[in-house]
């Protein structure tokens, strides 16, 4: 049985790691308020982009040597998937959430003969495939592989990467691996495939996604374009800026999610805590009543027995 | 016979609108997206988006670096960089374009023609706001 003292220093600790995980639900929630509006007034642009791209890609269909931005390489050898994560910890399912998708496809795709690559975004995305997938880990000269602070310019240096790396002909497919924000409490791993443009989720982590843009990929018809100035022109502009658009959008997005996920983590470690507190409590009290009693008998019988 | 006109930035939706119509600087010429119009992408130039209701302007904003995507019922225009007229100041305008004309320079000694081209477009877009801004000025002071 414990003491007195050693139960009194638990529940001190106890309490100060509540302290701790409460004060992180509050700072997570004010960056999840802020990281939200940012990703939401983002979503527009990136949507209305993918939007007109796909029907572009639509209308052009039947041309041949489209960019290979738009239409890929026309092999489907290579995949590259850009795995997002945070860059820090105690977020709950978050980051494992990812981790584990991605196991899942690479184990799929490796099945199915595939050769992968993987270009890790967040640090502890990059941590879990250094141990678990070491060869197939690619990125620019010294990377960090972090997220760091979500900028327009961040979203720019890795499509600049990917470009290069569809110049040199290295992969054939690429898909990007993020959370989607959905609420504080749900953010799902979702695949877009990017190279080729596709419509909408591609497959696997969650195909119930009915949000208003998805539908939006849906019903976009048919239609014959006029450009100005040529086709051809519109689209080498077009396609670097929506790589960048929808990149960024994925790292708005797991900004947000990081947060809304750590303040639910540390909403259920504050409850934990309290719970713990009480049955600590209820335990000590338990032990100090039971030693007084101890005490009084022990001083009863010494006096019968004398 | 009206359009609904949309306005993007990659930040936030600056304006959603129904307008009669509305005129986009495009890269080769302003064109006018109005209701029935051909189905049209159209890159832009830097320059002003005039919103007529009722044969009057409402509105104007200065885009840069944008793209427009015009249909029968509606235009949608994505651009980078989306501002009113009353935010743009001459002295921002002169300030770009001293810079800008500075690494075309060195641009130039590289001989690296496609940030040449780059180039070219942001100072002819900084020459527009310092146009602009004057322009602005001068009317308010009338």
């Amino acid at each position: 049985m414990a003491s007195l003292k050693e139960l009194r220093a638990r529940i001190n600790s106890v309490k100060s790691t509540k302290k701790i995980t409460s004060a992180m639900k509050m700072v997570a929630a004010a960056k999840m308020h802020r990281a939200e509006r940012r990703s939401r007034q983002a979503q527009p642009f990136a949507t209305a982009m993918q939007r007109i791209l796909v029907s572009l890609k639509q209308s052009l269909e039947d041309r041949s040597g489209l960019p290979t931005l738009l239409a890929g390489t026309g092999k489907d050898n290579i995949h590259l998937i850009i795995s997002m994560s945070s860059d820090r910890g105690l977020a709950g399912g978050f980051n494992s959430n990812i981790n584990r998708t991605l196991r899942n496809k690479v184990k799929c795709l490796q099945q199915q003969g595939k050769q992968v690559k993987i270009f890790p975004v967040g640090l502890k995305t990059y941590i879990y495939c250094r141990g678990e997938f070491p060869d197939l880990i690619v990125g620019p000269k010294h990377a960090d592989y972090r997220l760091g602070s979500v900028e327009y310019q961040s979203a720019e240096q890795v499509a600049a990467y990917v470009q290069t790396l569809l110049d040199e002909h290295q992969f054939d497919v690429c898909t990007i691996l993020y959370n989607k924000f959905k609420n504080v409490m749900v953010q799902t791993p979702t695949y877009l495939q990017l190279i080729p443009l596709e419509l909408a989720v591609a497959d696997g982590a969650e195909q119930n996604i009915s949000n208003k843009q998805d539908i939006a990929f849906q019903i976009t018809s048919q239609v014959d374009y006029m450009f100005e100035p040529e086709a051809e022109e519109v689209l080498h502009r077009l396609l670097p800026e929506n790589l960048k658009i929808q990149i960024f959008a994925a790292m708005l997005e797991t900004n947000a999610g990081e947060q809304g996920a750590r303040m639910t983590a540390m909403d259920s470690a504050t409850r934990n805590a309290g719970k713990a507190i009480d049955k600590l409590s209820l335990y000590y009290n338990r032990t100090r009543q039971a030693n007084i009693t101890n005490e009084l008998t022990e001083v009863i019988s010494g006096a019968n027995a004398a | 016979m009206s359009i609904e006109l949309e306005i993007i930035s990659p930040e936030k939706v600056v304006l959603s609108q129904v307008v009669d119509m509305a005129v986009l600087p495009g890269l080769e010429g302003d064109i006018a997206a109005m209701k029935g119009h051909i189905p049209m992408i159209l890159l832009l130039r830097a320059g002003v988006i005039d919103l007529y209701q009722d044969n009057k302007v409402i509105d104007r904003l200065f885009v840069e670096d944008g793209f427009a995507e015009m249909k029968e019922t509606g235009c949608t225009v994505l651009a980078k960089c989306i501002r009113k007229l009353n935010e743009l100041s001459e002295q921002e305008g002169i300030e770009r374009l001293a810079k800008l004309q500075q690494e075309y320079n060195s641009a130039s000694n590289s001989n690296d023609t496609v940030k040449q081209r780059e180039l070219i477009d942001q100072i002819q877009g900084a020459n527009v706001i310092i146009d602009l801004a004057a322009s602005h000025k001068h009317n308010q002071t009338l």
